[in-house]
């Protein structure tokens, strides 16, 4: 990737850290509009590279786009959504471009999951409650391995449940009949069915407690390092993020305003609204904050 | 009243379709006293009996045994002196998008506990002390932020009126239960900022009900880690944090996201495969179908 010349702060060892790194999917100058009345421009401008094998966290408030930049990047987008400009190329395993905003009808069926899978926002509720988790699991094969057999589905089905730590046994459960970390698993499952060389991952673990949360990304980070698929991982959680990802890029306001490895987001961040997200969190361990108890901002009033 | 006791709570849930017998324990002997000018936080995860609790000190609920003293004497379980009892109670839920009615403005929500409790009549000191609680939270200007709406406004300032409606009575004792963890998180301290500041204004005891260790630390004076429904550990907030006793505060602690720990879990993983690689070829197996690694 060449330095970026306009677009997010950074700082030149970032681009030092991502020289050598093969690129799996690059975004460049995206922008996404909601056409409503006044149109809402919900992504603006947006440039970003992954890289294989990398998990780079995209922070931001609600209202930031981060969604919307997600869903665009796999051309799941829908009306009143729509790209605007930009485009966004995925770098195959066996060395082909693919441009993914080219792509409709079959040719874009047969890319999504198979190349980027998602896990969704509330995938609590992302599992469909009247099919079993089996006829879920099958269904991916069927519509994307058709000459599958049930056999192979099933044994397959089972060994990608035993991957995220479920018991194989639930295959005939239902959503409801499984934990809420359970769900996740079961999401995370099919997501990874096909062998996907990029995971989009929009909150995965936020409605979960921490003790769940904390399995669940062990769980992605031991696939990752078996897999080797890329990750970006959508969260408001900045100390999460810094904690896994290998870079970050923080968004306001439908733009990128700082992008760097999560290192350097931590020891030096660049803009004023990333040191405002890190502040928002106290530390855990750390000394108490001059801002406990006494920087009571009234920011949010203006009406 | 100064001091509010909980003393050998319990809370029972009959199990739905067991008929007479079975029965869930919430909430297991569950003592504490809150004091004046105080802040404990009760943290726990899902299911750990911490809402219960809040519920049955705010009334919402009854305990199945157990007591809450107000000044070492037993409150109210109906009549005036239930009121009385909400009145010095009060509550801020964590939803506060469901939590204010969207029919009605701003003022509406601040001028009923007002009126059913006695603390203003006639409409010039009605709006005056409307006004007057607005601008105690923050939302200014007060006049323009009385006639809105819930849905013209954001969580934050939604969360802000919470506070406003459970002061307006005069509470003396403020029941929060997760007030800010459906918040933007850029807010949630100013939040948390404003209720400490009230609490040290008004010398009100605030029961923070959370499961963010974090703000939990540095927002009250106790800790009390509850987990399924029984006290685990308790004590100084910077003692509980720091210096943890009981296992389960250990693994609380330990899975809470830490930026510190950069790369940490992903060591971890790493030498657990190494491991578990040695003993099948499994993941060796994956990671050629691959190709190498770049990274």
């Amino acid at each position: 990737m060449t330095a970026l010349t306009t677009g997010p702060l950074t700082t030149p060892d970032h681009a030092e850290s991502i020289a050598g790194l093969a690129p799996v999917l690059t975004a460049r100058n995206v922008s996404i509009e909601y056409e409503v009345t006044p149109p809402v421009k919900a992504v603006k401008d947006v440039s970003l590279t992954l890289h294989r094998g990398e998990i780079l966290g995209l922070a931001g408030e609600s209202g930031c786009g981060k969604t919307t930049l997600a869903y665009g990047i796999n051309q799941l987008l829908k009306p009143p959504a729509l790209r605007t400009a930009g485009e966004i190329v995925f770098h195959d395993q066996d060395g082909t471009d693919i441009d993914v905003a080219a792509l409709e009808g079959d040719a874009l069926r047969a890319f999504r999951w198979d190349k980027i899978s998602m896990v969704f926002q509330g995938a609590m509720n992302s599992l469909n409650p009247v099919i079993s988790v089996r006829s879920q699991l099958f269904d991916v094969f069927t519509t994307h391995r058709p000459g599958m057999s049930n056999a192979e589905k099933l044994e397959r089905s089972r060994e990608l449940l035993q991957l995220v730590g479920v018991d194989p046994n639930r295959l005939d459960s239902f959503a409801h009949e499984l934990s809420g970390g359970m769900r996740q698993r079961v999401m995370i499952a099919m997501a990874l069915a096909l062998n996907p060389q990029v995971m989009i991952m929009d909150e995965p673990t936020t409605a979960l407690d921490v003790v769940v949360q904390r399995g669940i990304l062990r769980e992605i980070m031991r696939l990752r390092e078996q897999f080797n698929f890329a990750v970006v991982f959508i969260t408001h959680d900045l100390p999460l993020l810094l904690e896994i990802s290998d870079r970050i890029a923080v968004m306001r306001h439908g733009e990128i305003v700082e992008l760097n490895t999560s290192a350097n987001i931590f020891a030096k961040p660049q803009h004023e609204y990333t040191r405002k997200l890190l502040a928002s969190f106290p530390s855990l361990t750390g000394d108490r904050g001059s801002f406990v108890r006494s920087g009571e901002s009234t920011e949010g009033n203006a009406l | 009243m100064s001091t509010l006791e909980v003393k050998n709570l319990i809370k029972d849930f009959r199990v739905r379709g067991s008929g007479a017998g079975k029965k869930f324990r919430a909430v297991d002997d569950v003592s504490f006293t809150l004091e004046p000018g105080r802040t404990i936080a009760l943290v726990g995860e899902s299911g750990s009996g911490k809402s219960t609790v809040a519920r049955m000190i705010s009334k919402l609920e009854t305990p199945t045994s157990g007591e809450i003293l107000i000044d070492g004497r037993k409150s109210a379980t109906r009549g005036r002196a239930l009121a009385e009892y909400r009145r010095n109670v009060q509550m801020v839920f964590q939803d506060p998008f469901a939590s204010l009615n969207p029919f009605h403005t701003i003022a509406h929500h601040i001028e009923r506990p007002l009126r059913l409790h006695g603390k203003a009549k006639g409409r010039t000191e009605i709006d005056a002390q409307v006004h007057q609680l607005l601008e105690r939270v923050n939302l200014t200007p007060a006049p323009i932020v009385a006639a809105r709406r819930p849905h013209e406004l954001s969580g934050g300032q939604r969360q802000r009126v919470a506070i406003a409606r459970a002061l307006a009575p005069g509470a003396r004792f403020l029941v929060a239960d997760e007030p800010v963890s459906m918040l933007d998180v850029s807010i949630r301290l100013s939040v948390l900022n404003l209720l400490a500041r009230l609490q040290r204004e008004e010398s009100l005891g605030v029961l923070y009900i959370t499961h963010d260790l974090a703000t939990a630390r540095h927002f009250s004076d106790e800790i009390i880690v509850m987990f399924r429904g029984k006290i685990v550990e308790r004590g100084p907030s910077d003692e509980v944090i720091l210096n943890p006793q009981h296992d389960y505060t250990k693994l609380l602690l330990g899975a809470a996201p830490n930026p510190e720990n950069h790369g940490r879990l992903r060591e971890e993983v790493r030498r657990e495969l190494a491991s578990a690689s040695a003993t099948s070829g499994d993941a060796g197996a994956a990671r050629d179908r691959f190709g190498t690694a770049d990274l």
